[in-house]
């Protein structure tokens, strides 16, 4: 009785605010995640050989540093060159870096998946180097990236919970807090947990009716 | 007097060591349709990517109406692709699009053409080619020689001046020949300016206007079909004709 009145009065009301605070740090990250992704995915295959080097180069450092590193980088160091960002800002930037460099490798992986036939059709019917990637090649790219791009989002969800580490207090940041209070650990943490699972499957679901909407003979393909 | 419509002068390209193209030089009147025969590893594939330059050449000068081709103005470039029309030994069909949006797509994004006229352009050229009741199905939907009849009405969408036809029925069942057959049989009675490189020289004797014959990156010999055929100067020409003869039957 007296669990049930905590969680109604104190647990409830804190988790729905970092959930909250949750939703706000995924959303923005995934989609700039896959923008950056997507960008630096076509530079790494297409671009010259500078742009390659940089691109790579991202790739390989934003996906071989931890995450929670990145992270302290971008609140704790960057002031050092008088730049401050909030735990907010510092969160979804990080976010953003981290999950495009993973994106980026789905897509570079699609791109070259794409045969080189195709392309020369596209050039002889006149097409521009520009024009034949964007008619051509990124929609058949996405469809083939989207299942990794879509394993990507909901790893995101589970690392945006790192964001806490900065004193962005989102999901598992309230969830913290309330335990350290109560010493209610598994009650919180099973309510947390739940709350991921939830936005995990919700994720989920949202990329299976993209990937079916997208669905075209030719290009089915298992999700892994 | 007659200018040739296509004229191509010395063409040479280098892979690495080695000399795949060795000046080939041709002139195409308008009307024309050249048949490129020779063993694989001739050149015959490099020899028509270089016309359009999908392969850079090394050296080697074309023109189309009188003006030469500059492919590093790029602009140039893709105007100059459209008015000359690809057809590949394996079709190359976008796999994303349905027939119908194969053929069209060539005409909004590239002529800038609204998307109902050239819908309707499109819907004509697959009719053309006898496809009007598969335009909806998708590549991995069609039999080969379907494939291969949409990336001819591909290239016809963007009316080409010229069509360069790179083994067109080598990728082919036997009985899926017969129907792309027919329909480059038609281009050639509507006048269409075609080279084409194959191996079906039956075909080839009872349209073309001239056989070149390729070896080792160089041209050996041209002339018309009876005279390649049935009295070649050359005897590399004769005994590659023999051979393939036997190999592709009846002439
Ligand atoms: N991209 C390439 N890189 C290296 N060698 C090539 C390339 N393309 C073609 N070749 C070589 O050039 C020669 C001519 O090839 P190709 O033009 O395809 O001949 P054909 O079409 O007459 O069979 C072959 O020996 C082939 O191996
Ligand atoms: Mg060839």
């Amino acid at each position: 009785m007296e669990t049930l009145l905590y969680m109604q009065t104190d647990v409830f009301p804190a988790l729905l605010r970092g959930f909250g605070v949750s939703i706000r740090l995924i959303v923005p990250s995934a989609l700039v995640g896959l923008a950056i992704g997507i960008i630096v995915g076509v530079l790494r295959v297409y671009g010259n050989s500078f742009v390659k080097i940089a691109a790579d180069l991202y790739a390989g450092l934003f996906r071989g540093i931890p995450l929670v590193i990145q992270l302290f980088i971008w609140y704790f160091g960057l002031p050092y060159f008088k730049i401050f960002l909030s735990p907010f800002a510092a969160s979804v930037l990080g976010f953003s870096l981290c999950s495009g460099a993973y994106h980026s490798e789905y897509v570079r992986g699609a791109l070259l998946s794409i045969k080189r036939g195709q392309m020369l059709a596209a050039e002889s019917l006149g097409f521009s180097k520009i024009g034949m990637i964007v008619s051509i090649i990124l929609p058949q790219a996405v469809r083939r990236a989207l299942p990794g791009a879509g394993n990507e989002i909901i790893y995101l969800i589970k690392y945006s919970s790192l964001a806490y580490m900065i004193t962005c207090i989102e999901l598992t940041g309230e969830g913290k807090i309330l335990a350290s209070n109560s010493f209610r650990f598994t009650e919180i943490f099973l309510t947390v947990g739940a709350c991921y699972l939830l936005m995990t499957s919700v994720a989920a679901i949202i990329l299976a009716k993209v990937e079916n909407h997208l669905k075209i003979p030719g290009f089915e393909q298992q999700r892994t | 007097m007659t200018s040739p419509i296509l004229r191509i002068e010395n063409l040479s390209k280098k892979y690495g060591q080695r000399e795949v193209l060795k000046g080939v030089s041709l002139e195409v009147e308008k009307g024309d349709l050249k048949i490129l025969i020779g063993p694989s590893g001739a050149g015959k594939s490099t020899f028509l990517h270089c016309i359009n330059f999908l392969v850079k050449p090394d050296e080697g000068h074309v023109w189309l109406d009188n003006e030469e081709i500059h492919p590093a103005r790029k602009r140039e470039l893709y105007a100059y692709r459209q008015k000359v029309g690809m057809i590949f030994q394996d079709f190359n069909l976008f796999d994303h699009l349905t027939a119908f949006e194969n053929v069209r797509i060539g005409l909004v994004k590239v002529k800038g053409i609204g998307k109902d006229a050239a819908g309707a352009r499109a819907a004509q050229e697959l009719e053309r080619v006898g496809l009007k009741e598969h335009m909806q199905k998708y590549p991995s939907q069609l039999s080969g020689g379907q494939k291969q009849r949409v990336s001819i009405a591909r290239a016809l969408a963007m009316d080409p001046e010229v069509m360069l036809l790179d083994e067109p029925t080598s990728a082919l069942d036997p009985e899926l020949i017969g129907e792309v057959h027919a329909v480059i049989r038609d281009l050639g009675k509507s006048g269409m300016t075609m080279i084409m490189a194959t191996h079906q020289i039956g075909f080839a004797s009872s349209l073309a206007s001239e056989i070149i014959f390729m070896e080792d990156g160089r041209i050996l010999e041209q002339g018309t079909p009876s005279k390649i055929f049935n009295d070649p100067d050359n005897s590399r020409t004769r005994e590659f004709c023999s051979k393939i003869t036997d190999l592709y039957g009846e002439r």
